[in-house]
């Protein structure tokens, strides 16, 4: 301990071997200096990895190799020792998602603009790819520059070695393993394709497609298929450099930065159907959803980048936080102990951070909230060197990897530890090595005064604050220590104005210097340490509070439940019920229902049932649940605008189970709806039947056992009426154009069809023709596999469609809006399509200018099974309010009002055998109604799906009551954490994007974006 | 049901005679009118049963159970059916906006932040289609008014049968309407992709921003103020002169304002300036409702057919928000300013929050008599009462309920008005088409 530092007595004496050589092709302006590199630590603790320790331990590294390591051990007689007592050595941390030494990004452009200029060819210039976020042909390798003030960020935080890629794109090409060494970039780098990177978000691309994230899944998916197709290099596509790279990328580790939990799945299933496991980049909130997290048997890489508490002081403020918000607040430093207790594997990473300074005092949190120590270090360094096949050079300290380590002071992970020095590749960068030596505790200062030698006794805490004792008496003292400099100001008189202000340097733990007193005397003085501090030991700081942690819910929102809470399915029998079948009984008074096993199992008078849940339904009303042909709900988009044909894409690829909305319909009686694809072109993306089962995954949502549809649209939305005069230049802008695209797209599909065909009838010899996913969709729809649901207003154009369809062989399966039907239901019966509408919109721009609230009566009148739907997540909670209209407007009768909202839709589905009725046998979705379900007065008391009671009136009371008791909970913690001096952000209220349809005007209130308005900006 | 179909062929048989273009305002008043049997909802709460209403020159002459008819009257024998006050849009862009979505359409929104000056009366196009549909949902009485900027302009309150703006006019300029700026912090932060990516910093604070303006609105009342004390003033200033009605409560001043801290701005300038303020919007009035009684502060709701602001809140919020004002004793109306069904569903917003805590009557006051208290014309309309303009209307059943809202017969100023309109007409046209009935 006296001397740690001997070395520089060796240096040069035994040059003659043990050196580091300068690159040999690289001319030197200079005599040779190679240096000399053979070091061994003594009396160490050495963390080999996260399960192995030695204590007293040596470890001799040479030439940027660890030569020898273990206990007992030789130093060398040629190796420079450097004393390491009491130091710990840890293997250098691996961050396996940074952008170091890449080019900057360019600013993130914006999507599809509906109101603006489209660009529908990629900008990028050469033999590349036709989309411009592909870009797996960018190597990183290639573009990495070692960026020296980065660099020592990361390695103040304890990293050595990074992944490191260009953040850019959909397909963003490989990311390359670099040390952080203060070397040039040729020695740095250890491996230059080690990982193929992809994400959702098409970063710089300007191209319009994709504009969603079901586009850009859609996107990958046919970009693997045209790797494979590629790879026969068919002529007609020429020289095609990012499907080359795309194949030549699928030999790495694939990484896919998903960045949420949902995202996350998403992304897990282009790798299932690629035959793909994606490493994944996690978002911090997988902690909501982790069971699913858990079955992509996906590694992830967890980003510690929790929200800063917000100051909520203000009650007017705090108010438009959301629940939500407020508990990810709170538990988002729970992430990474939920993964290491569900025994998901995963890496830890700085990025995302705010401030990446943050990382360590994140990571401790992360411990403090149950990670274990160990789980930290594994996924700093083991995991991350093992997803990357370099364990063999980093990850562990043994013999023949790379000299990358830390020397620290304490546990790494420890509040109160230091890291002194990161040791990368054999050399050292220096941390905080300057206070390598410092010891604190009690120090004897001697003060040669003009009369004589004074004592005092110096208490040193902390490099900025120290007792000092005179006798026994404390002494006004100022204090700075910086490892290599020392200061001290004392004041021998406890009120008088002299002092005595020395400087000194530092020689382990021995100072001397000089100083002047008040009168201007120069004096000298020593220091010399004497005792460790007493105080040694201590815990660390405050927070070993217990936690209080809210609850996960299912979904993380208000009105989530618990899981113990979850609603179960039960044997519910309803008695004494006015039962609105739906069918042709009509109306039954008095009738009881009986739902079990998720069907309904009897409907009659005076039913019992063993251990059923009785409900009364005197007075009250049952109907089946509501079913909304044309909703917006549970998406996280809609609208694929950046090209007229989008049929590939899928709503199915990225439901939204987190929408309040499932709730709130739920509460208006709805049980199923069809969630479309919205209006911005001519052939859409396909749909997605879901039931409202709330507390779902996306998967729990789809109804099963059902037959895809697409939606389809028609004239002032896709030819981009609303774009400014002059901006319009995506095909088409007339609904002449819009006549030429369905016909050419279903041209194509016949040929693609028979291409296909011709291939297989001919023993499938040869290249398979190139999958192409749009086609696909189309040629569905030519063999019935899939239905159209057509946007449409004005007849001219419904009447196109139909002859259109005849013309290429398809079928209109519904209409929906087609508030001109009245004028052409006589036709649209011929062609056996269905009509869904709105009750009463009307004159909210040109096309709907001959709307009548009379269109679903005089359609009903003309035959056509008629659906009210809403488009609209606030009507779709009346839409039995909004069927009674037709009562109103034409003298519909009140049972056939009803069937518009029950089985006329599910009919239009085709899933009239499972549900649109009370039937034996039919799935046991219905509602329970405190008054006749067509008035103004009637509330769902139960809505109730597959036998599990969704929504129930009473609970919803108590919930809402749980809901303000939790806000008021996390509300007083948050002001608890402002008043203890934590940082506070201001106020974000939690705005909520809505997906509409893209048309017509949705004002959903103060907090509520339209994605339209969003892709806008 | 029946009886609905028939009425419809009887008005099938005008149809074909005119379009909508013909559907003329009706002439005045010459013949009394006496409805009789009646099941009277007055608009001030009470009902009375089996009544019958008197009308002549325009006005309500006489109402109640033992009332005799005059001679010559037209008797209108309203058994079984109900009878109510004309209901009233209380804040709406009818008139101004025809196609939402067609610019040239659309006379709403004036160039600029403070124009009190500018008044919708003269913009407000009796020819609009959506007029039509509106009266026979029984809304007879709405209250036109501009948009945009923090001073849009003037509203003025219009009866919905007439040949011209001047006919139509109930009362001109009645008040000014001022948006009260957003006092939150913007969106930050979204786009697809998830996160990993901060949203660009504000560069400027919209609560800081939101309260400049409004010391801004401030110190132009002040100037207006002290403006309008000086009889001959040496510059004219149309502005000044525009909110000059405001000082001596001749007119009201309208705030929009949807958040508490915009709802306490509000008070604070009704305080200050000693206005007659009625809140417009008010989503979150509930939570201040008893402050809003205090001050004397009346509120327009915006229509209970919305969603909650926040997923945290009672689904049902913007259905209770008018029970809640009721509670506290505030007085407020109901709106409908939904875009795409242009008003017409204004007394099933009304019904909808009598589903959820007011009373029928009270929920049709919020349509009536307390729309017609905060627009400054109960004198003229509002209720059922004796002097009153007889704005009638009568519907088979409950009105509130679009299960039975059914209108027959409807009185503006004691004209029997012609209940059709364009979209009728379409009906009748196409039902042809599947009946084969001409």
């Amino acid at each position: 301990m006296r001397r740690t530092r001997q070395f520089l007595l060796f240096c040069g004496v035994l040059a003659f071997s043990m050196v580091s050589k300068a690159q040999e092709t690289f001319p030197q302006n200079d005599v040779a200096d190679p240096k000399y590199t053979y070091y061994a630590f003594t009396g160490a603790t050495i963390v080999k990895d996260a399960n192995t320790t030695i204590t007293n331990g040596t470890m001799i590294i040479k030439d940027g190799k660890i030569v020898a390591i273990g206990q007992g051990l030789k130093v060398p007689q040629s190796a420079i020792e450097i004393k390491a007592d009491g130091k710990y050595i840890y293997p250098s941390l691996i961050d396996i998602y940074s952008d170091y030494g890449t080019p900057a990004q360019q600013p993130r452009q914006g999507g599809f603009n509906f109101f603006g200029q489209a660009q529908l060819a990629s900008n990028t210039k050469g033999a590349y790819g036709w989309n411009q976020a592909v870009r797996p042909e960018v190597e990183t390798f290639k573009l990495f520059a070692a960026d020296p003030a980065k660099a020592k960020t990361l390695r103040d935080l304890g990293f050595g070695t990074v992944l490191t890629h260009v953040k850019d794109g959909i397909a963003r090409g490989t990311g390359a393993v670099v040390t952080l060494a203060d070397e040039n970039e040729n020695l740095a780098m250890l491996k230059e394709r080690a990982s193929a990177h992809y994400s959702f978000d098409k970063g710089s691309s300007t191209q319009s497609y994709p504009s969603s994230i079901m586009g850009s899944i859609a996107l990958l998916r046919q970009t693997y298929l045209d790797a494979q197709w590629y790879k026969n290099h068919p002529a007609k596509e020429g020289v095609n450099i990012s499907l080359e790279a795309w194949s030549e990328n699928q030999k790495l580790p694939q990484v896919f930065e998903a960045n949420d939990k949902w995202n996350d799945l998403r992304a897990d299933r282009i790798g299932d159907e690629a035959g793909v496991q994606y490493i994944i980049k996690a978002g911090g909130n997988e902690y909501q959803r982790l069971d699913d997290i858990k079955a992509t048997k996906a590694t992830f890489i967890l980003p510690l980048n929790y929200p800063q508490a917000q100051d909520v002081e203000d009650p007017a403020d705090a108010r438009f936080v959301s629940l939500t918000d407020l508990k990810h607040w709170e538990l988002a430093p729970t992430n990474p102990a939920a993964f290491e207790k569900a025994g998901i594997p995963f890496c830890l990473t700085a990025a995302d951070l705010r401030d990446q300074k943050s990382f360590l005092t994140n990571l401790r949190t992360a411990i403090n909230y149950g990670l274990t120590e160990k789980a930290a270090l594994t996924a700093l360094t083991k995991t991350p060197a093992e997803v990357l096949g370099i364990s063999n050079q980093v990850g562990s300290l043994e013999t023949g990897k790379l000299a990358n380590f830390l020397v620290t002071s304490g546990p790494i992970f420890a509040e109160k530890t230091t890291i002194y020095q990161n040791w990368i590749q054999g050399k050292k960068h220096n941390v905080k090595d300057e206070v390598y030596n410092e010891m604190r505790g009690r120090y004897n200062v001697v003060v040669n005064t003009s009369s004589g030698p004074v004592n005092y006794l110096l208490d040193f805490k902390t490099p900025s604050s120290a007792i000092a004792l005179r006798g026994r008496d404390t002494v006004t003292s100022r204090f700075y220590y910086d490892g290599r400099n020392v200061r001290i100001n004392v004041a021998p008189e406890r009120r008088g104005e002299a002092n005595i202000r020395l400087t000194g340097t530092v020689s382990g733990n021995e100072w001397r210097g000089y100083g002047e007193d008040s009168a201007g005397n120069r004096i000298t003085w020593t220091a010399a340490f004497a005792a460790a501090d007493s105080a040694r030991g201590r815990m660390d700081s405050a927070r070993k509070k217990p936690l209080v942690l809210g609850k996960v819910t299912y979904p993380f929102m208000p009105y989530g439940w618990e899981e113990a809470q979850a609603p179960k399915q039960e044997t519910i029998l309803v008695k004494n019920a006015t039962v609105w079948t739906s069918e042709k009984e009509g109306i039954l008074q008095n009738t009881d229902v009986l739902l079990k096993n998720g069907k309904i199992a009897a409907i009659g008078k005076n039913l019992s049932e063993n251990g059923a849940r009785v409900i009364d339904g005197t007075g009250k009303h049952l109907t089946p649940g509501v079913i909304d042909e044309h909703s917006h709900i549970a998406a996280a988009s809609i609208n694929e605008g950046g090209q007229s044909v989008t049929s590939e894409v899928r709503i199915a690829d990225n439901l939204n189970p987190d929408d309040i909305n499932i709730y709130r319909q739920l509460s208006g009686g709805v049980t199923t709806s069809h969630i479309l694809h919205g209006s911005a072109n001519t052939i859409g993306g396909q749909t997605q039947l879901i039931k409202l089962r709330w507390g779902a995954d996306d998967e729990g949502l789809k109804f099963k056992g059902w037959t895809g549809q697409i939606k389809f649209a028609l004239g002032e939305n896709v030819k981009r009426t609303p774009a400014i005069a002059g901006q319009q230049n995506r095909y088409p802008d007339t609904r002449m154009g819009v006549e030429q695209v369905l016909e050419d797209a279903f041209t194509r599909a016949h040929e693609y069809q028979k291409e296909w065909k011709d291939w297989e009838a001919g023993g499938k010899k040869g290249f398979a023709p190139r999958r192409d996913l749009e086609l696909d969709a189309l040629v569905e729809i030519l063999n019935n596999k899939r239905f159209i649901t057509c946007h449409s207003y004005v007849q001219s154009e419904i009447n196109m469609a139909m002859h259109i369809a005849d013309k290429m062989g398809y079928h209109y399966n519904t209409f929906t809006h087609i508030l001109e039907g009245y004028k052409v239901a006589d036709k649209m019966k011929l062609h056996g399509a269905n009509a869904s509408t709105f009750s009463d919109w009307w004159n909210y721009k040109m096309e709907v200018i001959d709307a009548i609230p009379y269109n679903a009566y005089l359609m009903q009148l003309a035959g056509l099974n008629v659906a009210i739907n809403s488009d609209d997540a606030e009507m779709a909670r009346r839409l039995n309010q909004e069927a009674a209209k037709s009562v109103k407007y034409g003298g519909m009768s009140e049972v056939d009002a009803l069937k518009m909202v029950t089985i006329n839709p599910a009919k239009m589905l085709h899933v009239e055998d499972k549900v649109g009725s009370i039937k034996v046998g039919k799935d046991a979705d219905v509602v329970l109604w405190s008054d006749n379900p067509l008035s103004i007065y009637a509330k769902s008391l139960y809505t109730i799906v597959d036998g599990t009671i969704y929504f129930d009136r009473e609970k919803d009371r108590q919930m809402e009551q749980q809901v303000a008791a939790e806000r008021m909970r996390i509300v007083r913690k948050m002001n608890s954490e402002k008043r203890s001096g934590m940082p506070v952000s201001p106020v974000q209220p939690s705005y909520q994007v809505m997906q509409s349809c893209g048309e017509h005007f949705h004002n959903h209130g103060l907090l509520v974006i339209d994605a339209i308005q969003l892709e806008n900006n | 049901m029946k009886k609905i179909v028939l009425s419809f062929a009887a008005i099938c048989f005008l149809v074909t005679v005119k379009a909508q273009e013909n559907i003329a305002p009706a002439p005045k008043q010459v013949q009394p009118v006496v409805i009789t049997n009646a099941t009277v909802h007055v608009g001030n709460g009470q009902v009375l049963n089996n009544a019958t209403v008197v009308v002549t020159n325009g006005k309500i002459s006489a109402i109640g159970s033992n009332v005799a008819a005059p001679a010559n009257a037209k008797t209108i024998n309203a058994q079984g059916k109900h009878v109510y006050p004309g209901l009233i849009l209380s804040s709406t862009n009818l008139g101004l906006v025809e196609v939402n979505s067609v610019r040239a359409s659309s006379d709403v929104r004036e160039i600029g932040e403070m124009n009190p000056n500018v008044r919708s009366i003269i913009a407000y196009n009796t020819d609009s289609k959506v007029i039509n549909t509106l009266r026979p949902n029984g809304i007879l009485l709405a209250s036109i008014t501009p948009e945009g900027g923090m001073l849009s302009g003037q509203s003025s309150v219009v009866q919905l049968d007439a040949w011209n703006w001047e006919d139509a006019a109930v009362k001109i300029d009645n008040g000014v309407h001022f948006n009260v700026p957003s006092l939150m912090a913007r969106p930050r932060g979204f786009g697809f992709g998830g996160g990993g990516r901060a949203g660009a910093a504000a560069e400027t604070d919209p609560v800081k921003e939101g309260l400049d303006k409004i010391d801004e609105f401030k110190s132009f009342l002040r100037q207006a103020k002290a403006y309008s004390t000086v009889s001959k003033p040496e510059a004219t200033n149309l502005k000044y002169e525009a909110v000059k009605g405001l000082f001596d409560k001749s007119k009201k001043l309208y705030i929009h304002a949807t958040t508490v801290k915009q709802i306490l701005v509000a008070i604070d300038i009704a305080k200050e300036f000693d206005l007659d303020a009625v809140i417009v919007g008010g989503e979150d009035s509930w939570q201040v409702a008893d402050l809003l009684k205090q001050n004397n502060i009346s509120v327009i709701l915006s229509q209970p057919h919305a969603l909650p602001i926040l997923p945290d809140d009672d689904v049902d919020q913007p259905y209770k928000t008018a029970a809640l004002l009721q509670k506290a004793g505030v007085l407020f109306a109901i709106n409908d300013e939904d875009g795409q069904t242009r008003g017409r569903n204004l007394a099933f917003n009304a019904g909808t929050a009598a589903a959820y805590g007011l009373t029928k009557e009270q929920a049709l006051a919020a349509i009536t008599l307390n729309a017609a208290k905060i627009l400054g014309v109960a004198d003229k309309t509002g209720s059922l009462e004796v002097g009153k303009d007889a704005n009638i209307v009568i519907s088979e059943g409950d009105i509130l309920d679009m299960k039975t809202n059914q209108v027959t017969t409807a009185l503006i100023q004691g004209r029997e008005i012609n209940l059709d309109n364009k979209q009728t007409q379409l009906y009748e046209k196409y039902k042809r088409k599947y009946t084969g009935a001409f």
